[in-house]
């Protein structure tokens, strides 16, 4: 296994409105690596892979993905991202099939599906147990069902990065253990992750790293922290209550 | 079928089909990234595109094509600029759009606003030989970017975010799909009219929604009500000497009316096919046991 870096950031500054959210953060995840980017709601974790993949300018300081400055990255389809799921429907009902082939576009030249394109969609949606559902609406999924959809849309143009904005934020139990297990599998495959956490929770022992933002900068950066106390008791929800609300406005992509 | 033997309805036919498939074929696009009023704001504009063809004694449809394809295009460098003061700058787009036809109308020599009222709403025994040759081309366009780019269109229009991630080229797909439904638009405007096309865009889609789960089913059927409403309502124009756009908005309203009634039942059925597939799925109503239920109204 090589050691070369899939994502570097350092000293990345990034704004969102004018108020700095990224204060010149750094962050390596190497080939084959799990890294949590963890941290409280408006911390910064969100902008941070958000950076990454373009969707946030960043001000100063420098991002690179698989050794190229992400500026002139065309590779997108090395990458796999999961974006934070959202209940809000698009405006014409689409199958998972459907939603799960957009994902595998990366691969076609001109957006023609062959046979091979077909089957990589079938396989990802079988990676998560969804392929019974395939010829179903998205809208008559739960919220677990769907991050799985999102998941192998994802996983549709296998990746070997994946990147992924709190996968398991709103996702019923059974549906964790479905995704924990399908991440797994990525990970034995050799797929390095990156992904945003609220909590460790049953990826726990999958994380070679966990990376703590605290107002746009790195806390820590090591092994993961182990849970204490109240919070390390099975099925502790982790909710904060006392965060301002809109501290950190949720961009869907769709469509704004 | 004697209204075939004359040629202004076979021309009117023709113009027809084409807006019938073209219209629900961007504007299933529209409708996917809540756009649905984008088809009516183009209208407004195209119609100083129709002054200044009259002014300047051009073919109305090509005009109106130029002008509201360059009002598509500002359009989307608004909404990647200027988003917060967006409305703003659209609402002067769309009613310096409309006052601009009425003026240029007027300023033409014996021009008058009447001219334009076969354009506001869509008149079959003015659709010309050359109309008929330009809705063919414009559609032509449409149909290849509707059909042929499907999947990047679908993507682009779920997910934004995640069509980039993906490498699509986000930006020119959106510069694409607003000078696409600006073409549809003149494509459109002579036979149901400016200020209606917009409702063949979104309305067959609305109605095929009713009936169908996937992206592909809703494309098909939104297009085949398209070309029934636009050819029945040609017809009964033809019959009934009323005017064909508001003729073909009333008939898509009652299809959408009618399949909405319709597909109450269906989709009763489908729910109660889905719970009966899956024995160990959630129960279809709460089955709480009897020992821990304290009865109607209980707080425990």
């Amino acid at each position: 296994m090589t050691t070369e870096p899939v994502i570097s950031l350092r000293g990345v500054h990034a704004e969102l409105g004018s108020r700095p959210v990224l204060r010149g953060i750094d962050l390596t995840v190497r080939h084959g690596e799990v890294v949590a980017l963890l941290g409280a709601n408006g911390s910064g974790k969100s902008t941070a892979v958000r950076s990454v993949i373009g969707q946030v300018p960043v001000t100063r300081g420098e991002i690179e993905l698989f050794g190229t400055p992400r500026t002139r990255f065309r590779e997108w389809a090395r990458v796999g991202y999961v974006p934070q799921r959202t209940t809000a429907a698009s405006g014409v009902p689409a199958t998972v099939t459907e939603v799960v082939s957009s994902g595998r576009l990366a691969r076609t030249r001109f957006g023609l599906f062959r046979k091979a394109d077909r089957e990589a969609v079938r396989r990802a949606l079988d990676l998560v147990g969804m392929a019974d559902r395939a010829k179903d609406s998205v809208d008559a999924l739960s919220g677990g069902q769907h991050q799985r959809v999102l998941i192998a849309r994802a996983l549709a143009a296998a990746p070997e990065l994946l990147i992924m904005d709190e996968p398991m934020a709103g996702v019923d139990l059974a549906s964790q253990e479905v995704l924990a297990e399908t991440l797994r599998r990525q990970v034995v495959a050799g797929a390095t992750v990156l992904l945003v956490l609220h909590e460790l929770g049953p990826l726990e022992p999958l994380i070679d790293r966990a990376v703590v933002l605290r107002d746009g900068c790195v806390l820590h950066d090591g092994a993961p922290p182990k849970a204490v106390g109240q919070h390390a008791l099975p099925g502790h929800d982790h909710v904060h209550p006392h965060a301002p609300a809109g501290t950190e406005p949720i961009r869907t992509g769709l469509l704004s | 079928m004697e209204f075939l033997n004359y040629a202004f309805m076979q021309r009117a036919l023709l113009a027809a089909v084409l807006v019938g498939i073209t219209a629900p074929a961007i504007g299933i696009y529209l409708v996917q990234r809540r756009q649905a009023l984008m088809g009516d704001g183009i209208g407004h504009v195209a119609m100083t595109g129709v002054g200044l063809g009259f002014l300047l004694s051009w073919s109305p449809v090509w005009m109106a094509t130029l002008v509201s394809v360059l009002g598509a295009v500002f359009m989307e460098l608004v909404r990647w600029y200027a988003r917060t003061r967006g409305d703003i700058a659209l609402a002067m787009l769309f009613y310096g759009g409309m006052a601009g036809g009425v003026m240029f109308i007027n300023l033409t020599p014996g021009g008058s606003t009447s001219n334009l009222s076969s354009f506001l709403f869509g008149s079959l025994s003015t659709v010309s030989e050359s109309d008929v040759t330009a809705i063919c081309l414009l559609a032509a366009f449409v149909i290849v970017v509707t059909v042929g780019l499907r999947r990047q269109l679908f993507a682009v229009s779920q997910d934004e975010e995640f069509a980039r991630v993906t490498g699509l080229p986000v930006r020119f797909l959106n510069l694409l799909t607003a000078v696409t439904a600006a073409v549809t638009v003149a494509v459109a405007m002579r036979v149901v009219g400016l200020l209606l096309v917009s409702a063949l865009m979104v309305v067959p889609v609305a109605a095929a929604q009713q009936l169908t789960r996937s992206f592909a089913a809703t494309f098909a059927i939104a297009v085949a009500i398209g070309v029934a409403v636009t050819i029945g309502g040609t017809v009964t124009s033809y019959y009934q000497d009323v005017p064909p756009g508001a003729t073909i908005v009333l008939l898509t309203i009652g299809a959408f009316i009618a399949l909405t009634v319709l597909a109450t039942p269906l989709a009763r059925r489908r729910a109660r096919a889905l719970a009966a597939a899956q024995p160990g799925g959630d129960p279809a109503e709460c089955a709480i046991p009897a020992s821990r239920s304290g009865g109607h109204g209980a707080v425990p």
